[in-house]
């Protein structure tokens, strides 16, 4: 339960690390907040022969809402930060909402955001959570220069991203929801703070705005469109839980996303 | 780095993890180590203040860091903590593998409450929610629980 031996090079600048990333290749990991990858290394199911600690670099911290009042998160804000921020909490109330599912108290001061969706555990609630807020990620690498994806493109599969050896995750731009948007997370897990079985994110705008994203359905974080459809349409609960449920094949998650689902919707959040 | 107001110095390889720098290096076997993998909580410590896994971080991460274990509970002369002493009166251990993690991460929820200027009184509910994070293979958590519950009450 040691890791077995890497080498270590904590970064002082995005461009250091990007630099150090380029230089590594594929046997170089950014370690980021830890609580995914230190347990790896713990079961050597992870061998990186270069750990790039990104812990240094205070400009991926922090949360901002630029002028056009979308909202920027760095990506190696806390969890525990997200989970404190009153802007988030008055404007975004989903993440909000979903960081408080995310582990403990003792894993949220390490971990981060870009941890939890560059990890992409197809059980982890903050990539389902951004999916429903059309949220984009912004990546950079030192050859490459900088993208920015749709939560679509960059989810790949379980625990797969788009993102390449030499690139990294360095923000992720929530835009700013209209006005009276309303949102819910709801989730089932079998202990508080354990990955979710399943999950349903909810977001319903005035002026036939809806998103809905599910957890649990599929090994990427999926939009319900026929259930979207339906709630812009004002279908009822029932209806529109039938809908998001009905492409899962596993009975019991199919019964929570239905279930879960009829729940955010009437726990909706203004 | 400081542990426990204390300058702790030593050479690592990278690979150290900061449970095995605190119990080998530091010589301060009062932190546990259970899972080393984050499930546990044996091991929580505080970092800056904030309760994290110490088997989740590298030694080399604390660097210049402050961090606190269950030996910088008590004060310089021994006396326990009213949350220690709860511990006690509660009979919120038995075999006390995990105590020294519920401690830490126990007393960062006390200085969290603390801290802020209206804290909303936290129920039973939300005491074991906290605590999740922590396992106990003995008590059943009533112990630990109403140990909490009762600092949390004579502290506001």
């Amino acid at each position: 339960m040691k890791p077995a031996p890497f080498a270590y090079a904590a970064a002082q600048s995005v461009d250091e690390a990007l630099a150090l990333l380029s230089e590594g290749g594929e046997e170089a990991r950014p370690l980021a907040g830890g609580q995914s990858l230190v347990p790896m290394l713990n079961f050597r199911l992870a061998r990186p022969a270069l750990l790039v600690d990104l812990n240094p670099v205070d400009e991926l911290a922090g949360i901002a809402v630029p002028e056009d009042q979308s909202l920027r998160i760095g990506a190696m804000t806390r969890q525990a930060s997200l989970l404190r921020s009153a802007v988030v909490g008055r404007r975004w109330p989903l993440l909000t909402q979903a960081v408080a599912h995310v582990g403990h108290a003792a894993t949220r001061s390490r971990g981060t955001i870009g941890g939890s969706v560059a990890h992409a555990d197809p059980k982890a609630e903050l990539p389902v959570a951004l999916t429903a807020l059309d949220a984009r990620f912004r990546v950079r690498s030192r050859e490459r220069g900088a993208r920015t994806l749709a939560a679509a493109e960059f989810f790949a599969g379980p625990f797969t991203t788009a993102l390449r050896d030499d690139e990294l995750l360095v923000a992720i731009e929530v835009p700013a929801p209209p006005r009276h948007t309303r949102m819910a997370f709801a989730e089932y897990a079998r202990t508080h703070g354990d990955f979710a079985v399943a999950g349903v994110a909810v977001v319903v705008a005035p002026g036939g705005h809806a998103a809905l994203a599910l957890l649990g359905a599929d090994a990427v974080p999926v939009r319900a469109h026929a259930a979207e459809r339906a709630l812009r349409d004002g279908a009822a609960a029932p209806e529109v839980a039938r809908l998001a449920a009905a492409g899962v094949a596993d009975d019991h998650r199919r019964a929570l996303i239905s279930a879960l689902t009829e729940r955010a919707l009437r726990t909706l959040s203004s | 780095m400081h542990i426990n107001g204390r300058v702790c110095e030593g050479e690592v390889e990278p690979r150290t993890l900061m449970s095995d720098f605190i119990r080998h290096q530091a010589g301060l076997t009062g932190t546990h180590v259970g899972c080393e993998h984050g499930v546990c909580g044996a091991c929580t410590v505080q970092l800056d203040s904030e309760p994290i896994r110490a088997c989740l971080m590298l030694a080399v991460q604390g660097n210049g860091r402050a961090l606190r274990t269950v030996e910088g509970l008590a004060g310089p002369d021994g006396a326990l903590t009213a949350l220690q002493r709860a511990f006690t009166e509660h009979h919120a251990l038995q075999c006390g593998f995990c105590t020294s993690g519920f401690l830490m991460t126990a007393d960062a929820l006390l200085r969290r409450q603390a801290s802020d200027p209206n804290p909303a009184p936290l129920t039973e509910a939300e005491v074991r929610r906290e605590l999740a994070g922590n396992l106990c293979r003995c008590t059943g958590y009533e112990g630990i629980v109403s140990a909490l519950l009762d600092v949390l009450g004579t502290a506001s």
